[in-house]
């Protein structure tokens, strides 16, 4: 079938006009530093990538066996690597590159650019103009595959830009888990990762996002994302960010437009080094008794600075509840935090919105406590960080787990 | 009998007061002893003393625990060597459920055997998932306080004021949890000690205790029989204890 892709050219328009369209928040970044090419082959299996992707991968949550995930999907700067679904999955979710889902979908049109504006600034119109592919993923009506898709979009080289463009459709009454893992094989490489992602969650659906963060000292990121809600659909966002960036900054947007609609997003942020970071979720509640809530845990380490945004907005003429719970605590004296939660009722009379916000330090009457019943003052800061940080992440493998404790336990011993 | 706790000539600040001036303290293996005091008199100070807590500030003395010096001693340490304490009002720790604290202190190589029977005769089932002391209520507090302990398996046991903030119905639940932590329910446990500070006395109905001391103004006044002294202290508050200096 011939795909009318026409529709391309008027995105394509639009996006040349805001190519120099700086964004509202964050520090700008000259993309043109980063345009490094370097194309790369396919590989048979996971286990095919060089021991150091292997690890960046598996740090970021990657499971290189392939074990108890429905799918895999794999790209390494600007190439699609690797493209998997697991027998026992196929006729219930598709996985493909977008690039690929765009030649072989007409109907694609209908979500491609429909949750973020392609001219919202000069990152969406980066990524428009000179998209490196990124994901479909696809789970077909009323499917609910056991295991999640994980999705790993790896930088290996200096000076690239990735700029990605992700679609997640969940049809009506299907679930699906989704783990994602952004990570770089080269500490030291410098670069710039342009992450647009525009998911869709039908009537009665179920989306569990988890996003694992794992970059470096040289590194921008630019995730821009919006996801769709209809009617008593789900989504339940999980991100992790325990690496130092140069520069993150990003402020996803959830639609509640159906009835009974709910989004949560869990954030878990540690700042390191002289990172800079400014994140956030914001909940737009449309549909009537649509729920929303947002909970951030920032620790500020070092010289890091970082921004803890919450936006919810209610629309509706029915009734809504939504709430943002933000908390931070600085461990060092040259480290900062900002807690910015905002709510906004447009004429929805029924709406209860709310907000708790808090900064401070560990508190030392805490660490004792624990250290009465015989943990030592480390174990106990961990105890108490980790258990500030919220860290149940379902789908999380233990290791991995493991890992973020340690070095949240490591972190906070060294700086307190 | 043998000394399980000595402590000698204790003088301790906390900021710019002084809070203990020289106490002298000696409690034996089995031993069960109650401190009586007005607001203000250094019982507290000198039970976080003895556990360790660095806002108490040992300016001279010593602290012997099994003939150890543990004076310099930091809090884990004590508790490792055997010391265990029930606050009075302890912190909120939203992030860490009893159920997760429970499962640190068994982690710590103690032993988990009765956990469930103990949860449930201290009726906290219902609170094992929520966050340590979160919106917990007065006897809730000092129930998950002696159920930690009883994880935790002290040989000698601080308890601050077991009753306050615990209505009429539960002091006799905390009694009990109290003197099943010390294994007195039935048979005296040579092993094991308590040092209970009561306001009240009510306590003492529960608990059999074998010496009672009131401190004042940061010195152990007086020492004798723990219900001849509540008795005392029923018919003539501390007024007379202040005269005995």
């Amino acid at each position: 079938m011939q795909v009318d892709t026409n529709y391309l050219s008027d995105l394509k328009s639009k996006a040349g006009k805001a190519l120099e369209k700086k964004a509202v928040l964050g520090p700008d970044i000259d993309i043109s530093r980063y345009a490094r090419l370097v194309e790369r082959g396919k590989i048979e299996s996971l286990e095919g990538l060089s021991h150091q992707m292997k690890e960046a991968a598996v740090m970021a949550g990657i499971n290189i066996k392939e074990e108890l995930r429905s799918g895999s999907y794999m790209q390494i700067d600007r190439s699609v690597v690797y493209e998997s679904l697991n027998k026992a999955y196929e006729g219930q979710l598709e996985i493909m590159n977008i690039t690929d889902a765009l030649t072989k979908y007409d109907w694609l049109k209908d979500y491609y650019w429909k949750a973020v504006q392609v001219d919202q600034d000069k990152y969406t119109a980066h990524v428009e103009m000179n998209m490196t592919h990124g994901y479909f993923i696809r789970v077909f009506p009323h499917q609910k595959p056991q295991f999640p898709v994980q999705s790993c979009l790896l930088v290996a080289e200096n000076n690239v830009s990735q700029n990605v463009h992700n679609i997640i459709i969940v049809e009506e009454g299907a679930e699906l888990q989704v783990i994602t893992g952004c990570t770089l094989a080269k500490q030291e490489a410098e670069g710039v990762h342009l992450g647009v992602s525009e998911f869709y969650v039908k009537k009665g659906g179920k989306l569990f996002f988890t996003m694992i963060h794992n970059w470096a000292e040289n590194f921008h990121v630019r995730p821009r994302t919006g996801i769709i809600i209809e009617e008593e659909g789900a989504f339940i966002n999980n991100y992790v960010l325990l690496k130092p960036v140069k520069s993150i900054q990003a402020f996803p947007v959830a639609y509640l437009k159906g009835e009974r609609s709910s989004a949560k997003f869990n954030t878990i942020v540690l700042g390191l080094r002289d990172s800079y970071i400014d994140l956030g979720a914001k909940i737009i509640l449309d549909g009537r008794d649509a729920r929303g809530e947002s909970i951030t845990r920032t620790i500020a380490a070092d010289e890091s600075i970082t921004y803890a945004r919450g936006d919810l907005v209610a629309k509706t003429t029915g009734y809504c509840l939504a709430h943002l719970d933000c908390r931070g605590i600085v461990l060092s004296n040259k480290a900062k935090i900002f807690a910015i939660p905002e709510l906004a009722s447009e004429g929805s009379l029924k709406a209860e919105l709310s907000h708790e916000a808090s900064i401070g330090p560990i508190a030392e009457e805490q660490v004792e406590y624990l250290m009465s019943r015989g943990i030592s003052r480390d174990d106990a800061i961990s105890a108490i960080t980790s258990g500030f940080l919220n860290l149940d992440i379902p789908y999380i493998p233990d290791f991995l787990d493991k890992n973020i404790k340690e070095v949240i336990k490591a972190t906070a011993a060294d700086v307190l | 009998m043998q000394e399980m706790l000595k402590v000698q000539d204790l003088w301790v600040s906390a900021g710019n007061r002084q809070v203990l001036k020289g106490i002298n303290f000696i409690m034996n293996f089995g031993e069960i002893h109650v401190l009586f005091g007005p607001n203000g008199a250094g019982k507290t100070s000198f039970m976080m003393t003895l556990m360790g807590f660095p806002k108490y500030r040992v300016e001279q003395g010593k602290i012997f625990f099994k003939g150890e010096d543990i004076t310099s001693n930091d809090i884990h340490e004590r508790a490792r060597l055997g010391m265990g304490i029930s606050f009075q009002r302890p912190p909120t720790v939203r992030g860490i459920t009893l159920r997760k604290i429970i499962e640190i202190i068994t982690g710590n190589g103690l032993h988990k055997e009765n956990i469930n029977e103990s949860v449930k005769t201290l009726n906290l089932s219902g609170h094992l998932d929520r966050g340590l002391n979160d919106g917990f209520s007065g006897g809730e507090m000092k129930r998950s306080e002696l159920l930690q302990l009883m994880v935790q398996k002290p040989d000698m046991v601080l308890i601050d004021e077991p009753e306050s903030g615990v209505d009429i119905e539960n002091i006799a639940l905390v009694g009990e949890a109290i003197n099943t932590l010390l294994g007195k329910a039935r048979v005296k446990d040579p092993s094991r000690g308590a040092l209970i500070i009561t306001h009240t006395g009510y306590i003492l109905d529960y608990v059999n205790a074998d010496k009672g001391y009131i401190i004042v103004d940061g010195n152990l006044v007086c020492g004798g029989n723990p219900r001849d002294i509540l008795s005392e202290i029923k018919k003539h508050g501390y007024r007379r204890c202040m005269e005995c200096r």
